[in-house]
């Protein structure tokens, strides 16, 4: 009996697991240490997304991942910019991982989506100033 | 024969010592004469002078928190332990069937796996010159196994090469030396490298090159008994009528190249690679589980550190029950080990030098994702006919690692799904639910081994970024950043010194974490035994 049950209960999780992947559909994934996805969104929800979460209010542990929304840190578009190139503390540098056109663009998203509406669009050469 | 002559008074010399001064004074000899450089390892610490019943607090139960509470509590301090999870050993972790554990962002996944079937979600693998680890597994009874590193039998698998049909290691190997073996004796044999080398190393250089590649007479790489020897039969030796061997046909040297197959080979040339490896029978979590064991009630659980403080007389530490999160408690002790991962330590009130802060804020860290999954059987020995070791892929999964242990036994197993360090796809794993993450590595990994579709039961995925005690996997020290803020980290502050993988040469490795905290406490006690 005990066998049987604990096939059966296997039996659905595997359903339960492939059902997650369908539901999330279609995936970008990089093939090298570079990001490849290019649109504000998909870097926000492929990347940002690991430690900002899903509704971009961070999360609490020993430490904290601050909260994106409605966070007057994203009112002067050069603190996000700098954060994501060059990191700090717990935030990694993504420099070297992203181009300029994909941090103005996650940038750019930040600034307009959880709550922020903040004006004025970070353009590529914004981002290759603040590198150096 | 000067060299060789040089080399015998050494010897001598070396013997002498032994003899005289016993292996300890040998071993001291050996290394300030050039040999046996691969650790810093001196053996066990000695803290000698007395500490006077000073105290120190040390905030973190990891391997680098418990190698300083066990030597100094040895040398005669007070120690305690803060901890912020509710068990010790902190990085040093095994996931089990029933163990619970819950994610940044509050997913919580219950491990399925069967009793007995593990996956160690942090360090995995010992090289045989973590000395230091090495000799605190012996002292403290952790039984040891190897580690499969270099498993010839398993894959590497480029999913637009060669159909996208994984290849055996053995074959890729033996074919990238034979096609290279061969190019070099055939430029030997034209002449082209007579500047390079002598006409009678030319010689012997052709010999070693035929004996390295596996080469026939003439030179070439080709479908031979002897080339078979490296890269395997296309119908192994057998008995009686049906015993003669076949050699199989070697891949060409274009089709190796382009698949880009060959950087792998790299994961089994590398000194952190090199066989003998190790890991502790029944998981990683036995080492830090010993620790425990021989510190008892010095540790004490579930306590999250919200300031650290200090002046010219103690340290004081605020801390919270995570239980009981309401009621704040202080601890007070002359000195501090400090081991907080710095992603987190960066985050906190602490009296420090701006120098120290500047250290502490400087170090990023890696993300790491590892995800295990149990199947109905042990596919991969049953049907492929690989006994441990891992197969690379430049699938977003990278690796699959199989089991070093229980081999050939009729029952479930579990693999290493995925192990994705650094790099892009590790936060591409890392944003996604755990089950999400299950599910897309057992995707990836059936192209590789079809029969995960029809064996696989449950699996667990940690994402190392959303560990709540971490927040990352370990220090990523940039060149620059290491220049700039390595010393300042590693100095005393005060009455606090800081110590763990971060703190070392050797980031992300165990052996890192623990001789970061013997270096530590060998700096703080001579300190303490002075004033």
């Amino acid at each position: 009996m005990r066998l049987r049950f604990a096939i059966g209960l296997s039996a659905s999780l595997a359903l339960i697991a492939s059902a997650a992947a369908a539901q999330e559909g279609q995936r970008t994934f990089s093939s090298g240490y570079r990001f490849v996805e290019m649109s504000g969104e998909e870097l926000y929800n492929n990347v940002c997304r690991a430690c900002h979460m899903i509704d971009g209010k961070g999360a609490t542990g020993a430490g904290t991942y601050p909260s994106l929304a409605a966070n007057p840190n994203l009112e002067a578009p050069g603190y996000p910019v700098t954060m994501v190139i060059h990191g700090r503390r717990a935030m990694p540098p993504f420099g070297d991982m992203m181009n300029d056109a994909q941090i103005a663009a996650v940038v750019n998203y930040l600034r307009t989506h959880f709550g922020n509406h903040y004006t004025g669009v970070v353009t590529e050469q914004d981002v290759s100033d603040a590198r150096h | 024969m000067q060299d060789e002559a040089a080399v015998l008074r050494r010897r001598d010399l070396l013997s002498l010592i032994g003899a005289m001064a016993g292996s300890a004074a040998m071993y001291h000899a050996m290394t300030s004469l050039g040999f046996a450089l691969e650790s810093r390892y001196r053996g066990p610490i000695r803290l000698e002078g007395n500490p006077k019943g000073a105290s120190v607090l040390i905030l973190g139960a990891g391997l680098a928190g418990m190698t300083a509470a066990l030597e100094l509590r040895n040398a005669g301090y007070q120690v305690q332990v803060l901890e912020f999870n509710g068990r010790a050993g902190g990085r040093n972790w095994t996931l089990r069937g029933g163990d619970s554990f819950t994610e940044l962002g509050g997913a919580t996944q219950t491990c399925q796996f069967e009793p007995g079937l593990y996956i160690n979600p942090g360090p995995w693998r010992i090289p045989y010159h973590h000395r230091a680890l090495l000799d605190y597994c012996r002292r403290l009874n952790v039984a040891l196994e190897p580690f499969i590193q270099l498993n010839h039998n398993a894959y590497l698998h480029a999913s637009r090469a060669f159909g996208g049909v994984p290849q055996r290691i053995r074959a890729v190997k033996a074919d990238f030396q034979g096609h290279v073996s061969e190019l070099l004796a055939k430029a030997t044999q034209q002449g082209k490298l007579d500047e390079a080398v002598t006409k009678d190393d030319q010689e012997i250089l052709l010999q070693a090159l035929r004996s390295w590649g596996a080469l026939d007479r003439k030179y070439n790489y080709s479908a031979r008994l002897f080339s078979s020897e490296h890269r395997g039969y296309a119908s192994a030796p057998g008995g009686g009528l049906s015993a003669t061997p076949v050699p199989s046909d070697p891949v060409a040297l274009s089709d190796i190249l382009k698949s880009r197959l060959w950087r792998y080979l790299q994961n089994f040339a590398s000194y952190n690679f090199q066989t003998t490896m190790f890991q502790p029978v029944g998981g990683m979590d036995m080492i830090g589980k010993a620790f425990a064991n021989e510190l008892g009630d010095v540790i004490r659980t579930n306590a999250q550190v919200t300031r650290i403080q200090q002046n010219d007389r103690c340290v004081t530490v605020t801390f919270v029950d995570t239980q009981k999160p309401a009621i704040v408690q202080t601890a007070a002790a002359d000195w501090c080990v400090c081991t907080i991962p710095l992603t987190i330590l960066s985050q906190l009130p602490l009296d420090v030098s701006p120098a120290t802060k500047a250290a502490i804020d400087a170090v990023p860290y890696a993300d790491a994702v590892k995800i295990g999954l149990q199947f109905k059987r042990r596919f991969w020995e049953e049907d492929n006919a690989i006994y441990g070791g891992i197969s690379y892929t430049d699938l977003p999964i990278r690796q699959i690692a199989y089991p070093n242990t229980g081999y050939n036994h009729t029952g479930r197993g579990v693999l290493l799904g995925a192990y994705l360090f650094d790099g892009a796809n590790a936060y591409e794993f890392s944003a996604m639910s755990p089950a999400e993450r299950v599910a897309r590595a057992v995707e990836f990994g059936s192209e590789i081994h079809p029969q995960y579709k029809s064996e696989f039961e449950n699996g667990v995925a940690v994402a190392w970024h959303r560990v709540p005690f971490t927040l990352g996997c370990s220090g990523d020290w940039s060149d620059d950043a290491r220049k700039e803020h390595y010393a300042d980290l590693c100095q005393i502050d005060g009455r606090i010194v800081l110590a763990g993988e971060h703190a070392s040469e050797l980031p992300a490795w165990q052996e890192g974490a623990i001789l970061s905290s013997l270096d530590a406490i060998t700096r703080l006690h001579e300190r303490v035994v002075k004033t």
